[in-house]
């Protein structure tokens, strides 16, 4: 078998020695100016240079979008013309504006960042652990962190993020598929695609109203152009399927009770989430707030209601959709001083995840390439092993990374 | 007693980075952006009180005004929702626009006040809104070291 002539080497030597590895993508990469958005450390994707956010898996969002506008597109061709003729030339019209308004604020809600805090700077993070210390309680094992604050005369409990290195303000909450802490955390939505945050809750909310609008309408519409068709003297059986664009196998089936079917199922579900999320907006709560119930009143306990809400339901809807829009806190596309960017690319490359053969989302990310240098023999043999390769072979990258010669397409010292 | 500095230029050039204290924020009204005014005591020797707590009232004002749930507000919101929010992609929000009034006073506070005593405010937006960062220089030539810091040898090379 192949004798392979590994030499171990300390993954923390790679960093102070960048003259080992003169055509490392850092060195390259360090020369052009780096933005912000490609050493963010959570899991999220950027397009457009930084512009459009997104949660680092899609969910559904394509499914989301391809059903909204196959609906849409098959009420316009189908419903419509009939509709025109026999009753008003505003019901596409209507359909249209619904339709444009839904599709944009679901894309608003999809490419916004939802309030992601930034983690704290290394200075930060230390200066709390020093005022952690200090507040009593050494004696022992470290107590869970949390610290308790006073908000509107009520007392609140802040939890102490370890990924973030910060206590976490209220209403925060650290989403664990996107890795980040996000401001008056609402849910995260795989329908969107995002989290539902302090930035993007007004346009989910927008988005969910004029989605109900929108089937509601459809269902309507379709149901009174068969109800038409059947008082033209035929029964409502016939009346379906005389009707233009039948699937030629099916009874009853054609393109427009599709849309039909769609709307019925579909409209159920969303009615229900417009009605909660008025519920939430009017007593100003989040999701994740109700269904922890963290401001329920505990048996024996005071009195405890939301410390956030104006106690007046128009005050709390304004606060909530009509109030200031605050600003983006990551910074997306502002550029990396340069010392900064050689610090981060080399960090990153050392603390390389575990690649197993599960995880094949992961290693298809960028060209991964290990050059290995294996002795076969006399000669040896400049191998290289891409990303695919790697999981067939049943080697993790960290055992890679512990032997010599190159990583990520480093040159083979020879 | 502290060095002296006339600018920021100065400051920055001959002084090394002695420590950084950190401003926290207050909750007590809730979750709108406002920091605390207590005195931390690394700066007790550096600057006055009262500089330091009209400072961060004047920072609570403002952040308070960008917040403030008023008649302009609601008229934003509203014009935004008609528009389906494509108007956020074309115009400037109020909020900016404060954020642009709060870094031209922090500038000026740290030219006026602050860089003559040795110290540096860094704009809360660059620390998540999360705290207000105070960096306490020291100058390379002194030997001494002011309270809270860590003495830094006249040595150190940037």
């Amino acid at each position: 078998m192949k004798n392979c002539e590994y030499q171990q080497i300390d993954p923390r030597a790679l960093s102070v020695s960048p003259a080992s590895a003169p055509q490392s993508p850092a060195e390259t990469t360090a020369q052009r100016s780096r933005r912000k958005w490609e050493v963010f450390p959570g899991r999220n994707r950027f397009f457009c240079d930084g512009r459009i956010i997104l949660a680092s898996q899609s969910g559904v969002l394509p499914l989301t979008l391809g059903l909204i506008v196959v609906t849409c597109g098959l009420f316009f061709a189908f419903d419509c013309p009939f509709l025109v003729e026999h009753l008003t030339a505003f019901i596409p019209v209507i359909a249209a504006v619904l339709f444009v308004f839904v599709v944009i604020s679901l894309l608003r809600t999809s490419f916004t960042d939802p309030g992601i805090l930034p983690r704290a700077t290394p200075d930060e993070a230390a200066d709390i652990e020093k005022q952690i210390d200090t507040s009593g309680s050494s004696t022992y094992r470290p107590p869970p962190r949390t610290k308790e604050i006073l908000i509107n005369q009520q007392v609140v409990k802040l939890k102490y993020c370890f990924t973030c290195k910060m206590f976490r303000p209220p209403r925060t909450s650290h989403c664990s598929l996107c890795d980040n802490c996000v401001e008056r955390f609402d849910h995260h939505c795989p329908w969107v695609g995002n989290c539902v945050g302090k930035r993007n809750y007004r346009f989910f909310y927008s988005f969910i109203i004029s989605l109900s609008f929108l089937t509601s309408f459809i269902f309507g519409c379709v149901i009174t152009h068969i109800t038409l068709r059947s008082q033209a003297g035929k029964s409502l059986v016939q009346a379906v399927q005389e009707s233009p664009a039948r699937y030629p196998f099916i009874p009853m089936l054609n393109f427009y009770t599709i849309a039909l079917v769609i709307c019925f199922f579909s409209i159920w579900s969303i009615l229900g989430l417009s009605g909660f999320h008025t519920y939430l907006v009017a007593s100003n709560l989040t999701t994740n707030e109700d269904i922890k119930g963290s401001w329920s009143s505990k048996r024996g306990a005071e009195e405890s209601g939301n410390p956030h809400s104006y106690n007046s339901i128009i005050t709390n809807c304004c606060a909530t959709l009509c109030g200031p829009m605050p600003p983006s806190l990551i910074d997306r596309r502002g550029v990396l001083p340069p010392d900064e960017a050689i610090s981060a690319a080399s960090a990153s490359e050392i603390e390389l995840p575990l690649f197993t053969a599960k995880n094949d989302a992961h290693m298809n990310k960028g060209s991964l390439k290990l050059d290995i240098t294996e002795q076969l023999g006399d000669k040896k043999e400049r191998k290289v092993l891409t990303a695919r390769s790697l999981l067939s072979h049943r080697v993790t990258l960290s055992d890679c990374c512990r032997y010599r010669t190159s990583c990520l397409s480093w040159p083979v010292g020879e | 007693m502290a060095t002296e500095f006339h600018n920021l230029q100065e400051l920055r050039h001959s002084a090394s980075l002695a420590n950084k204290v950190f401003v926290q924020r207050d909750y007590s009204e809730g979750t709108t952006c406002k920091f605390q005014t207590k005195f931390p005591s690394e700066l007790e020797s550096r600057i006055e009180r009262t500089l330091f707590e009209d400072t961060v009232k004047t920072l609570n004002n403002y952040y308070a005004e960008a917040e403030k749930i008023g008649g302009q507000s609601y008229l934003e919101g509203c014009l935004a929702c008609a528009t389906a929010y494509l108007i956020f992609l074309c115009m400037e929000t109020r909020y900016e626009k404060v954020l642009k009034k709060i870094a031209k006073y922090i500038q000026e506070q740290n030219e006026k006040v602050y860089a003559p005593r040795g110290l540096l405010i860094t704009d809360p937006i660059e620390r998540g809104m999360r705290v207000i960062e105070i960096s306490i220089y020291e100058d390379r030539g002194s030997s001494g070291s002011s309270s809270g810091s860590s003495s830094v040898s006249g040595s150190t090379a940037r």
